[in-house]
């Protein structure tokens, strides 16, 4: 019986390309294009500089500044208007004014002042670029005292010395970071969504009336019904890997079985949502709108761009009881640290205790009339 | 006029009957609105880290102390073998390792030099990068108060001044985009999806038969949506002022006109879809990934634009959300006025004149 009903959906699915193609370029198109566009490392910041004090040592700062990868000098004036009207026109992120008389300051008075104005409208960007020019302007401010005065011998000086290490991602990539991530979106977006959508055409265009005088038991179209989706998601998942090791080189150093298998058990449960979804909505376009919801969720709350760690509680429990976090997590500890199943078995009872709740709530709600 | 009127009224009963969707379209923009202006943060707090030291000594003790009294961290675990530290990272119990050395107070005191190793879990090269920086800080401040406050000579001083957002609240930035997105999501794939179902279900041939200009009936059907994406922008705006304290600073008016024009270029190309494709799912996915990830993507909303490779910054001049973003950024957060924007406004003019002509050129009065 269930054989029959699964035969019947992939004839349908092959019947019609739009659900293949949307299987098959979504996730490589998403693949490909997003991991270059969600660069965080932020760089290239544009600076314009004020230099009213023309002294040696402002030129100097000046070369220190534009030197660095940091920054990309835009503009240099000796008007701060001028330098204001370019973050106006988004054309600088920061202004470093070097005032008159610096130089002269650092020697008669022993302190000079620089001011940095930052174009704060993103946060991130204006708070790195501050912190950037701090610590250039820092080591200047070292060299130029060295070469003052000769400094007193640091012996009596206590010194702690901090070595720091990036382990696991020493080179600090955020491909590395973003490809797992988002492929366990795709597999989301392609079990939930297009699983929902199947179901609600049905209803839409009224043939699921048929399947429901057919003898057909409640768990058998269920199971039918999903079979196919769950096949197509893990093809869509290998699809992924294929793609992360072509263009972007990364393979999983952890052990691809355990990525399956753990994969194998997240499909059950995004299905689950798929099912559930399509047994509360009428249309299409209602199913649309309701995944897109969904989806947005997923997106922010499952730590995809932001850590969870940064949340505050009330997130964090919302995104706990988000599958896709759960996914997410796995996948990027199995790819980048090389987890092995036992170390994240835990994990394995939650996404069973996800599927068990998700598709019984799905079954339940489920009547076989329209 | 009259008979038009009647449509645009049924229309208008299509989506009020519609309560789930409309109550969807309403709560989205106030679930975004929360989740980015409570729940999203770069910052670290209370993160998780474990201490590897086999024989603290009080020194030790002290720092760790600090370290777990700092609002960054919380010590959820004290290693004595360096073999768990592997284990720690892969059952994703913390982020961050702190390494001691054996008779660190020892060393301290004699060789006036001791060792820290800050190992971080860099699977999130971000977060890890900023952990260790803070705990480089605290413990830049530990050994500076084993010092004793010492002023150095020729000293530079940096002032800075955060211009427009001051506290650094992402607010700023996520505001505009949420509402660049519901307008894109909302006049575009709603639209969409909701014209091409008539002629999926062959009810367009009903309506292209009625006395009203053919044309009118498929404008008839974006009209409720435009309202829709009207009020969202009305919710958007009053959530951002009174929810979230952020300040309008620009002009409104010219705001909401900005915004009634953005709604007019995603209009545009929502009727552009619907007289492309005849399959609502066909529309949903143009809509999806022609139109929803290219603004997710090339607005600079969730991606800073200029980290890109070449190509895909010029590519992000076609997407109309990027203009539409960028105006809502120069009027609402820097109040800028009307002179700093006309060149944007110029080009959603233009593409929205682009999309309407040549929807209305693709439109077919008949049905194949």
């Amino acid at each position: 019986m269930i054989g029959i009903v699964i035969k019947k959906e992939f004839r349908q699915i092959f019947r019609n390309p739009n659900i293949l193609r949307m299987m098959m370029v979504m996730p490589i198109i998403q693949l490909i294009i997003i991991p270059f566009a969600a660069d965080y490392e932020i760089k290239n910041i544009d600076l314009a500089i004020v230099n009213q004090d023309n002294s040696s040592y402002s030129q100097r700062l000046v070369q220190k500044l534009v030197a660095g990868n940091y920054f990309q000098l835009v503009e240099a004036s000796t008007d701060y208007r001028t330098a204001q009207e370019s973050i106006e026109k988004g054309h600088a992120d920061l202004i470093i004014t070097i005032p008159h008389d610096f130089e002269k300051n650092i020697i008669k008075e022993n302190k000079a002042t620089i001011s940095i104005s930052a174009d704060a409208v993103n946060g991130v960007k204006a708070g790195l670029g501050n912190l950037y020019a701090n610590q250039i302007i820092g080591q200047f401010n070292a060299e130029i005292r060295e070469e003052l005065l000769v400094m007193p011998r640091h012996n009596e000086i206590v010194n702690i010395q901090t070595f720091a290490q990036n382990r696991y991602n020493p080179h600090n990539d955020y491909h590395l970071f973003m490809v797992p991530g988002i492929l366990a979106l795709l597999v989301t977006m392609v079990g939930a969504l297009i699983s929902t959508l199947n179901i609600v055409s049905e209803k839409e265009k009224g043939t699921i009336e048929q399947i429901n005088v057919t003898p057909l038991k409640k768990y058998q179209f269920i199971i039918g019904k999903l079979t196919p989706f769950w096949i197509l998601g893990m093809i869509s998942i290998t699809i992924g890997f294929i793609i992360s090791y072509v263009v972007f080189g990364i393979v999983s150093l952890g052990g691809y079985l355990s990525i399956y298998l753990y994969s194998g058990l997240y499909l059950l449960a995004v299905l689950g949502i798929g099912l559930l979804l399509s047994t509360f909505v009428d249309t299409q376009q209602q199913a649309t709108l309701f995944s897109f919801f969904l989806m947005m969720n997923f997106v922010l709350l499952s730590g995809l761009y932001t850590a969870v760690e940064s949340m505050p509680g009330w997130a964090r429990f919302l995104s706990d009881l988000l599958p896709p976090s759960h996914f997410i997590k796995v996948i990027r500890s199995i790819f980048i640290k090389g987890s092995s199943v036992v170390d994240i078995l835990p994990e394995f009872g939650i996404m069973a205790i996800f599927a068990v709740v998700l598709n019984g709530l799905a079954v339940m709600n489920y009547r076989k009339r329209a | 006029m009259k008979t038009f009127l009647a449509f645009v009224l049924k229309e208008f009963q299509h989506v009020w009957r519609d309560k789930r969707s409309l109550f969807i379209l309403i709560a989205m923009p106030v679930m975004l609105m929360f989740i980015f202006g409570f729940a999203l943060s770069n910052e670290v707090k209370n993160s998780n880290i474990a201490i590897l030291c086999p024989k603290p000594d009080e020194e030790v003790l002290s720092l760790i102390e600090k370290i777990d009294q700092s609002k960054y961290f919380t010590i959820n675990k004290m290693m004595h073998n360096p073999n768990e530290i592997e284990n720690y990272f892969k059952q994703n119990k913390g982020k961050m390792v702190i390494v001691f050395e054996n008779d660190f107070a020892d060393k301290l005191q004699h060789d006036k030099l001791a060792n820290v190793q800050l190992i971080g879990d860099a699977t999130d090269p971000n977060t890890a990068t900023t952990m260790i920086g803070y705990a480089q800080g605290i413990i830049a401040d530990y050994q500076k108060s084993l010092l004793g406050e010492t002023n150095l000579p020729y000293a530079i001083q940096v002032e800075t001044r955060m211009l427009y957002n001051p506290q650094l609240l992402s607010a700023y930035n996520f505001v505009p985009g949420v509402m660049a997105l519901i307008l894109t999501l909302l006049g575009t794939m709603m639209t969409s999806v909701s014209i091409v179902k008539e002629k999926e279900f062959g009810s367009m041939e009903l309506l292209l038969v009625s006395p009203v200009k053919p044309i009118m009936v498929i404008f008839s059907k974006a009209l409720p949506y435009a309202l829709l994406c009207f009020i969202d922008v009305l919710i958007i705006l009053l959530m951002a002022r009174y929810v979230l304290d952020m300040p309008i600073r620009g002009n409104i008016f010219l705001l909401l006109a900005m915004s009634v024009l953005f709604i007019f270029t995603t209009l545009s190309l929502g009727l552009l879809i619907s007289n492309s494709v005849d399959q609502q799912q066909v529309a949903m996915f143009i809509s999806l990934v022609g139109l929803m990830m290219p603004s997710l993507i090339f607005s600079g909303f969730m991606f800073p634009i200029e980290n890109m490779p070449k190509p895909m910054q010029i590519i992000s001049n076609i997407v109309p959300t990027k203009w539409y973003f960028e105006i809502l950024k120069s009027v609402m957060v820097k109040g800028l006025g009307f002179s700093y924007i006309w060149k944007h406004t110029l080009i959603l003019v233009g593409m929205t004149a682009f999309f309407t002509l040549v929807a209305v050129r693709k439109f077919k009065i008949r049905l194949s």
